[in-house]
């Protein structure tokens, strides 16, 4: 397979065709998907650089179909990925929830649109409990929430290797405005900078009679309670086992810090710019993003927390998604000073999330102290 | 370098996207941040067009913005929309000679990001006298030029998108004449070496807008 | 080799298997075992199956199985071949998965002619589920969700699998009814249609079982409804695919 990116360079592109650029030199093989707006370009870009890469692509019936197949390359030994949004997104918690029973290394980049149902194809982040836990099941999933297309491209290759790696179904959340926005970022072989090859290999077909490991037969059904609960109990001390090295988080603030705003994804930027502005005109607030959104970065959350007041802003493009997560990793700490700006479905620029920072009379005076 | 946060609005047809991802490759170029975004919607075609367009010599945060430096408008319609990104000392550059949306044929395809167009803006071509009134703009500056006319009488009308965008270029100083043309070279050097005529009448139209403008500009 | 004989490719250790007595399933992965044998295709073979009675199956062989969801084994076989074409891909269902649920999945394999080997098992019913109606469920036939018989002005005609496929496979295409009323000629049906899927071509091969438990039927009773009405209904045998069409 010809590496697709060598050496490093800016560019000036979607957040799509960073992704479609980031699967190229991440080695990914194969491509199914299914038209949906906002995550077409990613499929125009790999279905017309992969003839050139030696790379497969195939425009399934469905969103089903879409990650079945892409569950058939993987269990193949094959590095395999999807693209989704908003309905589509709904109609993949099927072949994600058997990719999480089965421990299946299957990567998806979800560009969140409008919800429910098809609502808008522009934007939202109302995706998010979809693709932490959208499945019938415990939500053994990774979910990395970008906010910049250099993030979006780290992170797609980052989503190939820890899939393979921990093998839990692995995503890429976006957005419609990461989708579409253009912006500069640095493409790269990852080889360059130390990166190996995705360590992909047959999951069964390699397993045959004879070989050192037993032959291997693959299912998600089991007889009774106690076959299933000890599955479940593995996986799940196997989740537990990698959170320490899969949490991520973004931060910046003081020790004196009067309220911390928590945004994920493209508000995360909204965010960033409000509270350095803030800083600048001398009020004391701090910042903090989650990258990883499952696992959640709860012990950061709450150090951050202890930063600040134990008072939290969380700003998202949602009716609290977010915020749910965020009192539930704070709630061990005692509850924190909640307060939310929620938009469900709708933008949020930094002079919104400043004027609610100001808005909030109760921390004002201390904001200002 | 100040920073810039441009609103770009237009019909459908009208190359306001292309406009727009033009000068932020430009920027790009130069070695500025740049960020563009163009707003989307379930139409394939027509409608409002916008852009939102951010340079930077330093950190870009969200995408978009309620309160712009500069807005650029191109229809009446596309006016209208763009008003709620007015705030005190927003620029505002329009097409005076655009009472009528522009002519732009199908035959022709240039720094269109679609052919037609829109079906939507036809009801208000006639008629309709758009506002000039400042203070009812909210915006202490207002820049016009008639890139429609100068385009349909002195080039082509299908580079009337470059005479604004020469414009922005004497408005922001954010980039150069050179850059915009690396960035236009970039984009479109296939269909340049089909018709050479084409790349002339873009320089060209560059040449025109930027000189349109009153340079430089107390901002 | 005997034909009353395991086949080699059986993994002994989960046999005695699983299906009820009467069932047909084994009859029909019997003549996919011996296929496989006779081609020696077990290296190369990946065996994927539905849910549904057909999940049942789930560690019948020797080579790698692995268990879907239902109606979705069919794209599981596509993606796996699309993305490994060196391995064999056998899709493994029954008439709920492939003609109802999963239908628009083998539809679009067919039409794609995606080089794919799919069994269905017609037993006319939803078996594990506790014998509901099937799109293959025959007219006046009582089931859990049919109590007073299939009524065709109600839920249609019962589906016609292969002779559906037959106008919208390319021409290459294999595709033929079997029964497990003659297993040698099932297997004949199922090598061939590995043999097409060798050669890069789409095939599928619906097989008529038979289904006592959800049937209430007695053993000679079982007999002769495969036999009499499921075989007058389903016609064994190949099924000639369209001409390509000149265009």
């Amino acid at each position: 397979m010809e590496q697709a990116v060598e050496g490093e360079y800016r560019a000036f592109m979607t957040g799509n065709e960073a992704v479609a650029w980031a699967a190229l030199a991440a080695g990914a093989h194969y491509m199914f998907g299914y038209p949906i707006t906002p995550q077409n370009e990613i499929m125009h870009l790999w279905r017309r650089l992969g003839s050139q890469y030696e790379r497969g692509f195939l425009q399934t019936e469905d969103e089903l179909a879409a990650g079945f197949a892409t569950i058939g390359a993987v269990v193949s030994g094959k590095v395999a990925f999807s693209a989704t949004a908003g309905p589509g997104s709904v109609l993949f918690q099927e072949p994600l929830s058997m990719a999480e029973m089965m421990r299946l290394p299957v990567v998806v980049v979800v560009q969140q649109r409008g919800g429910p149902s098809t609502a808008t194809v522009i934007y939202s982040q109302q995706e998010l409990t979809l693709t932490c836990f959208g499945g019938n099941g415990e939500g053994l999933r990774l979910v990395y929430s970008t906010a910049s297309h250099q993030e979006l491209y780290d992170y797609t290759i980052k989503a190939f290797h820890n899939a393979w790696r921990y093998r839990f179904p692995t995503f890429v959340l976006g957005d419609g405005y990461q989708a579409k926005m253009r912006e500069a970022l640095v493409l790269y072989d990852p080889g360059e900078r130390g990166i190996g090859p995705v360590p992909a290999k047959p999951i069964f077909h390699s397993q045959r009679r004879g070989a050192e490991k037993p032959l291997l037969h693959l299912r998600n059904s089991f007889s009774v309670e106690e076959e299933l609960g000890e599955v479940l109990e593995r996986h799940l001390d196997d989740y537990a086992r990698a959170v320490p090295a899969l949490v991520e988080h973004e931060f910046f603030g003081e020790p004196d810090g009067a309220l911390l705003v928590v945004a994920h994804g493209v508000v995360g930027r909204a965010a960033r710019q409000a509270v350095q502005e803030l800083r600048r005109e001398g009020r004391r607030v701090n910042y903090f993003r989650p990258i990883t959104l499952r696992p959640f970065p709860e012990q950061a959350l709450r150090e951050a927390l202890q930063l600040s007041g134990g008072s939290v802003l969380v700003a998202e493009s949602a009716e609290g998604q977010l915020g749910n997560l965020v009192r539930l990793a704070a709630s061990a700490e005692g509850l924190p000073d909640f307060r939310s700006y929620y938009r469900p479905g709708v933008g949020i620029t930094a002079e919104e999330i400043k004027e609610a920072v100001l808005n909030e009379r109760a921390v004002d005076a201390a904001l200002l102290e | 370098m100040r920073s810039w946060k441009i609103i770009v609005s237009g019909e459908g047809g009208q190359g306001v996207q292309a406009l727009a991802e033009t000068l932020g490759r430009a920027a790009f170029q130069s070695g500025l941040n740049a960020l563009y975004i163009p707003n989307f919607g379930i139409e394939q075609r027509g409608g409002v067009s916008l852009a939102f367009v951010q340079l930077s010599s330093g950190p870009i945060g969200a995408p978009k913005f309620r309160r712009a430096d500069l807005v650029v408008a191109l229809s009446p319609r596309s006016l209208r929309r763009s008003e709620q990104y007015f705030a005190p000392g927003t620029v505002l550059l329009y097409d005076s000679s655009l009472i009528e949306a522009p002519e732009i044929s199908d035959q022709v395809v240039g720094q269109q990001s679609y052919e037609t167009i829109a079906p939507e803006s036809f009801a208000e071509r006639t008629g309709y006298r758009e506002r000039q009134d400042e203070a009812e703009i909210g915006s202490r500056r207002v820049i016009a030029i008639p890139a429609s006319d100068l385009a349909r009488q002195r080039l082509h009308p299908r580079v009337f998108n470059m005479i604004i965008l020469g414009a922005v270029v004497s408005i922001t100083g954010a980039v150069t004449l050179e850059q915009v043309k690396a960035a236009l070279e970039e984009k479109l050097s296939h269909r340049f070496a089909h018709d050479p005529r084409l790349r002339e009448h873009n320089h060209a139209a560059l040449e025109l807008g930027a000189a349109a403008v009153q340079v430089p500009l107390q901002i | 080799m005997s034909e009353l004989s395991m086949p080699r490719c059986w993994n002994k250790d989960s046999k005695p298997h699983r299906f009820c007595p009467g069932c047909g399933h084994g009859l029909v992965l019997k003549a996919l075992g011996l296929a496989v044998d006779e081609l020696g295709l077990e290296e190369r073979l990946v065996f994927a199956c539905d849910i549904g009675c057909s999940l049942l199956a789930w560690d019948f062989f020797t080579f790698p199985c692995m268990q879907t969801h239902h109606g979705r084994t069919i794209p599981v076989a596509v993606g796996l071949k699309r993305a490994s074409p060196d391995l064999v891909a056998v899709a493994y269902m029954g008439d709920g998965g492939g003609y109802s649920i999963g239908l628009q999945h083998l539809f679009s394999a067919a039409l794609r002619s995606d080089p794919i080997t799919a069994i269905l098992v017609n037993n006319t019913v939803y078996a594990m589920t506790g014998g509901q109606m099937a799109p293959t469920t025959l007219p006046g036939q009582k089931t859990e969700t049919t109590p007073f018989g299939r009524e065709e002005s109600d839920t249609g005609l019962p589906f016609k699998g292969p002779e559906t496929l037959a106008a919208v496979v390319q021409p290459e295409a294999y595709l033929a009814r079997g029964t497990v009323a003659r297993v040698p000629l099932l297997k004949k049906m199922i090598k061939k249609a590995l043999e097409r899927q060798l050669q890069g071509s789409f095939a599928f091969v619906e097989a008529l079982s038979t289904c006592p438990t959800n049937w209430r039927t007695s053993a000679a009773d079982t007999w002769s409804f495969l036999e009499q009405r499921m075989s007058r209904y389903y016609r064994p045998g190949e099924i000639a695919t369209a001409g390509r069409e000149e265009s």
